[in-house]
């Protein structure tokens, strides 16, 4: 630590700014993570099926998402269906 | 039966090729018979790294496809009799890399090598769970900087649902963290996190550090892994990373700048 520092001191380093974005940057990531139940593909997967029994899309068109709110959970299912169904 | 080791980041240029030509080596070193493949299919550049890239013949492609043997396609290293490059192909069809393919080849080398260390490429896309599948073990190699760190911690998430082990519920795959490109003088002005900071973000146990260290880019100029430099702190400390995977503790070095003179002490900063 210098004499210059002291001049400094009262800026919070840039090393513990980064450390506190990233601790809950990671543990928003790992909650999202370990909440999203294990039938989530197998589920998207029967849904393209189905889907596809009547119009022809593609995987990436079918988007299936889970999100919490408080108390509540919401499954998105977004269907991207193509322009000449 | 060999033990497969995933070199993994996520996040690219952090150091996965340089690890993994000075892990494979410095197994070797130690009398461990090693294989060293490339996974990164389409830019291929363990062989530049290792220093065999004019002895390419057969790739790890070919091998799956039948058109070479497995002992066609190793190369052996020139320094050291117990190590094997086994490079990655320059076709771009990154699809090549099947599982089944994937398996079979490491199945069979599995039979007469004692560790099979697998350079992922950065990303996460097929040739990146290819070089996690099939592991036991996996060092997630990260710079002490955000991005890296966050990346880090997606491709924990990925080693703990899309691999072997987790399909098969067997018993998870080591994780390990190896903090590359360490400044300690940085770390101790505020300016680069620290490995402890690192550490509990990530919480997993500490392989090792590797100080930045301009030998590394020397050793790669000359395709020699860096751990073979005994005069550099980065080769000293994957010296000590191999000590500490085969179960020595060894304490960390390089942790801390080196001390300043009085007129460094009171102008320094």
């Amino acid at each position: 630590m210098g004499l210059l520092d002291l001049f400094r001191k009262n800026q919070k380093s840039s090393a513990s700014v980064a450390k506190e974005r990233l601790q809950i940057l990671v543990a928003h990531e790992r909650s999202a993570r370990d909440n999203t139940p294990s039938y989530l593909p197998r589920l998207k997967e029967d849904l393209l099926k189905v889907i596809r029994r009547y119009v022809d899309i593609e995987p990436e068109q079918v988007q299936v998402t889970l999100d919490s709110d408080g108390n509540q959970e919401f499954l998105e299912l977004n269907i991207a269906l193509p322009d000449d169904h | 039966m060999a033990r497969t080791i995933v070199i993994t980041s996520g996040k690219g240029g952090v150091g996965k090729t340089t690890t993994s030509a000075a892990i494979a080596m410095g197994l070797a070193r130690r009398g461990n018979r090693t294989a060293v493949i490339d996974f990164d299919v389409g830019l291929r550049n363990l062989d530049l790294v290792m220093g065999c890239e004019r002895r390419v013949v057969y790739d790890f492609v070919n091998v799956i496809t039948g058109e070479a043997t497995l002992n066609q396609a190793l190369i052996r290293d020139k320094r050291c009799d117990d190590l094997y490059v086994l490079p990655a192909s320059q076709t771009r069809d990154k699809e090549a890399l099947t599982q089944e393919g994937v398996g079979k080849v490491l199945d069979e080398m599995g039979k007469t090598f004692d560790y099979i260390v697998c350079d992922s490429p950065a990303g996460i896309e097929h040739g990146a769970t290819m070089a996690m599948y099939f592991a036991d073990d996996a060092i997630v190699v990260t710079n002490p900087e955000v991005s890296s760190v966050r990346d880090s911690d997606r491709m924990l998430g990925i080693l703990a649902s899309k691999s072997r082990r987790a399909e098969n519920a067997e018993e998870p795959i080591r994780e390990y963290l190896l903090l590359t490109r360490y400044l300690p003088e940085r770390v101790e002005r505020g300016e680069m996190l620290g490995v402890d900071d690192v550490q509990e973000i990530l919480s997993l146990d500490l392989l090792g550090v590797i100080p930045e260290s301009p030998d590394v880019l020397d050793a790669s100029n000359k395709g020699e892994p860096i751990i073979l430099n005994e005069r550099s702190d980065a080769g000293q400390a994957y010296t000590d990373v191999i000590s500490r995977y085969l179960g020595e503790d060894v304490p960390h070095r390089f942790l801390e700048a080196p001390k300043k003179g009085l007129f460094g002490r009171l102008f320094g900063g």
